[in-house]
């Protein structure tokens, strides 16, 4: 193929992933940059239904005629991403110079808002990726070995977790693990222990999420290595067998090695989609005890009167970066190959 | 049969139209576009308000529980997407601070006969915003309890732990308190709460240094961790909504609930008549001494946006006035804390309005309280789960807060 032939192939898609990826990161990454004009403050005495206090409120002309002459706001560098919402190293410093041990150090770590959400959601992403993958290819075996006339059915129900919306799925399991719904009540009677519930504690509610995200996350891994299975040679099984291979065996040493490049893309995938977790904790009610970088970037813009643009477009940007960091092994492997089979 | 069909729908809506035409809302012209949060109340309100539509003026409603989200962007353009805001004292503080809100001054003047002096929201000398109904949480409590236990019902937090002792000994229930302890906004809106009832400030007088890490503060949280004591394991996920099903269901005795929820609990379809009949309204309790009820007051009221025409402002206005007038108000009781004109307040709206009559504070209208509210509900779970001190708790609350009015450029 001419490089010109090329080009024009690959040029509306370069065009789309332009303006569709590369101006929106150009753009947060700015904004992450800058932070709003300091406003010009006066004191008034505002009255409603309840009496009159006075209170301080902003002198919009004032502050108007600031944001004219400077539209994109004030520069502040790398200032949002020090301070104390995102990676705070004030405060990490002190942590590390005034402490009573790594357990302390983990606990005040663990007391800033990045770290806490970066904690659970490295947590979530390396426990769910796996689980989810291997109860994937484990349903993908059974599937594979059941008669046919029952296939039908039973990918449609396999993939039921993936079709329903994680947000809708949380909230119908929120409500079945409630101590009133059917899940609670009954762990309450299985373990003899009135008081218990998987909303209340830290433990219990990371649990909940990450089997939650493993529920929610094998579909996707079954239906891929559903595929893959269709396309493992059938003569060297046979030859396999012939040997006197066992199941287990088989399945060791032929279809696993044969399913390892999409064992590849699928952690890819997975990898991704499990970094950016967040529909689970808002449909938990779990901001208590859990929260997501992604769940810190919608807090700042949803989570009360006031966005907060330039400190979710730092985590943004953050998480970014961190899905790069988290995929860079893959990529490697990948590389690799491609250069073996080159 | 198809053709009848339209015939028939056509009539239909000719006839409302016909109708709507009766209503007196004195409009020649201009467009009525209203954006709002989505509960039943406010619903009453615009109902009333798109009567006025006539063949010169149209009214377009759009009620959402996102409408804070939505409603600066939405005011900022020109002409703005909507000329009415439904606000609250918290949410109309970023309009103030977008200068997004036409003074109403001449409308009042104009139009607000039927307005009472309280109604008006006020900044400086401009009017900013007219309030129609009044909100706070106050005591629900199970008089068919109390009366078994033969105890008054309690008026402090202190006398509220002392009879939830009492339930519990007894055997009766477990868990006898429920409050909306759910991280994130409703547990900040509990905070502030308590915090008014401890006499307490948020912000050092006349700047935006926070002021809580300080004794009222640490008071104010350890109340609300003394009361978790009796609360079921599960606080940190209770919503307002969620704590109603758990009243309902028999499993609380005591809980401080939104007043403009009372006819969900009292109602015919409340779902248990037997409770909603043994329920007693209360003000809000006071703690410590103090004689503040520990609850904040909210108001609902409507802006007017400042980039639209001149007569469409004053269509907005007349509308609004319509859907608000002393009528509506007496023709639906029970379906709000009306702050309107001869509104006889019936027995289901008392509880808000004892609470404002024993002189409970405002919750601030300040343009930094959005971000307090936001740093209050992240910062505090911590405690409420026994992982940390009172005071660190409200040290993270000041340094979260700090950050973020920071880069609204609110402080330096």
């Amino acid at each position: 193929m001419t490089h010109k032939t090329f080009f024009a192939f690959i040029f509306p898609s370069l065009l789309a992933m332009i303006l569709f990826i590369a101006l929106p990161i150009g753009s947060i990454v700015v904004q992450s940059l800058h932070v709003e004009h300091p406003r010009v403050l006066v004191e008034v005495e505002n009255c409603g239904p309840f009496g009159c206090e006075r209170e301080t409120r902003v002198d919009t002309a004032a502050t108007q005629a600031l944001q004219e002459a400077q539209p994109m706001g004030q520069f502040n560098g790398l200032g949002t991403y020090f301070d104390r919402r995102h990676l705070a190293t004030e405060e990490v410093s002190r942590i590390f110079s005034d402490n009573e041990g790594v357990a302390d150090i983990a606990r005040q770590m663990y007391n800033l808002p990045f770290y806490k959400a970066l904690s659970f959601t490295l947590v979530y992403t390396f426990i769910v990726t796996p689980l989810g993958m291997a109860l994937g290819f484990s349903i993908a075996l059974a599937v594979n070995s059941i008669p046919k006339i029952l296939k039908g059915p039973i990918i449609f129900f396999s993939l039921l977790p993936m079709i329903v919306t994680p947000l809708v799925g949380s909230l119908i399991l929120f409500w079945m693990i409630n101590t009133q719904g059917v899940i609670g009540s009954n762990l309450q009677l299985l373990f003899d222990d009135p008081d218990l519930s998987l909303r209340a504690s830290p433990l219990l509610t990371w649990v909940t999420l990450i089997v939650y995200g493993v529920w929610s996350m094998a579909p996707f891994s079954f239906v891929v290595f559903y595929a893959g299975l269709q396309t493992v040679p059938s003569d060297t099984l046979e030859s396999a067998k012939i040997d006197g291979a066992s199941r287990w065996e088989r399945i060791r040493y032929v279809v696993i090695p044969h399913l390892i490049p999409l064992a590849t893309f699928v952690a890819l995938v997975q990898l991704m989609d499990n970094f950016r977790v967040f529909e689970p904790i808002v449909g938990f009610s779990a901001e208590a005890n859990a929260t997501s970088l992604s769940w810190n970037i919608f807090n700042d813009l949803r989570g009360q009167v006031d966005q907060q643009y330039s400190s979710a477009a730092a985590t943004s940007v953050l998480t970014v970066f961190g899905v790069v960091v988290l995929l860079m092994p893959v990529l490697i492997r990948l590389w690799r190959d491609f250069n073996r089979k080159a | 049969m198809k053709k009848a069909t339209i015939t028939t729908l056509v009539g239909a809506t000719l006839t409302l139209f016909a109708g709507s035409a009766i209503a007196e809302c004195n409009i020649s012209s201009g467009s009525v576009r209203i954006l709002g949060n989505d509960f039943d109340s406010i619903r009453t309100v615009t109902d009333q308000a798109s009567t006025c539509a006539s063949s010169g003026t149209t009214v377009r409603v759009n009620l959402t529980t996102e409408h804070k989200n939505i409603q600066v962007p939405a005011l900022t353009i020109s002409p703005a997407e909507y000329t009415v805001a439904l606000i609250a004292n918290n949410s109309i503080s970023p309009l103030l601070s977008a200068d997004l809100v036409r003074p109403l001054n001449d409308l009042v003047e104009k139009h607000g006969q039927d307005l009472l002096p309280n109604q008006l929201i006020r900044t400086g000398d401009d009017i900013v915003a007219i309030a129609f109904m009044g909100n706070a949480q106050h005591l629900f409590m199970r008089g068919d309890i109390l009366d078994d236990l033969g105890v008054a019902p309690p008026a402090t937090y202190e006398e509220i732990i002392d009879v939830a002792e009492m339930i519990r000994s007894e055997g009766i229930m477990e868990y006898p308190l429920a409050a909306t302890y759910e991280a994130g906004w409703y547990l900040a809106a509990e905070f502030v709460n308590m915090h008014l009832g401890m006499g307490g400030q948020f912000f050092e007088a006349g700047s935006a240094q926070p002021a809580l890490n300080n004794e009222a503060g640490v008071r104010t949280l350890e109340m609300m961790k003394t009361l978790t004591d009796y609360m079921s394991p599960e606080y940190l996920t209770v919503t307002a909504d969620e704590m109603k099903q758990m009243y309902l269901a028999g499993e609380v005795a005591i809980m401080n609930q939104w007043g403009s929820m009372v006819a969900g609990h009292l109602g015919e379809d409340s779902g248990n008549q037997q409770i909603s009949e043994a329920t007693i309204l209360a003000p809000a309790p006071t703690a410590h001494g103090n004689s503040t009820p520990a609850a904040a007051l909210w108001w609902d009221g409507f802006s007017i946006a400042k980039n639209i025409s001149d007569e469409d402002a004053e269509a907005s206005f007349q509308a609004m006035m319509y859907g608000i007038r002393p009528d509506m108000a007496q023709q639906n009781p029970n379906a709000a804390t009306w702050l309107i004109k001869d509104f006889d307040a019936p027995d289901t709206a008392q509880g808000v309005l004892q609470t404002a009559r024993l002189g409970a504070r405002g919750y601030p209208m300040s343009p930094f309280m959005g971000y307090m509210h936001a740093a209050l509900g992240t910062e505090l779970s911590d405690f409420m789960q026994g992982r940390e001190s009172a005071e660190q708790a409200l040290m993270d609350v000041e340094a979260s807060y700090l950050a973020s009015v920071r880069e609204a450029g609110l402080a330096d």
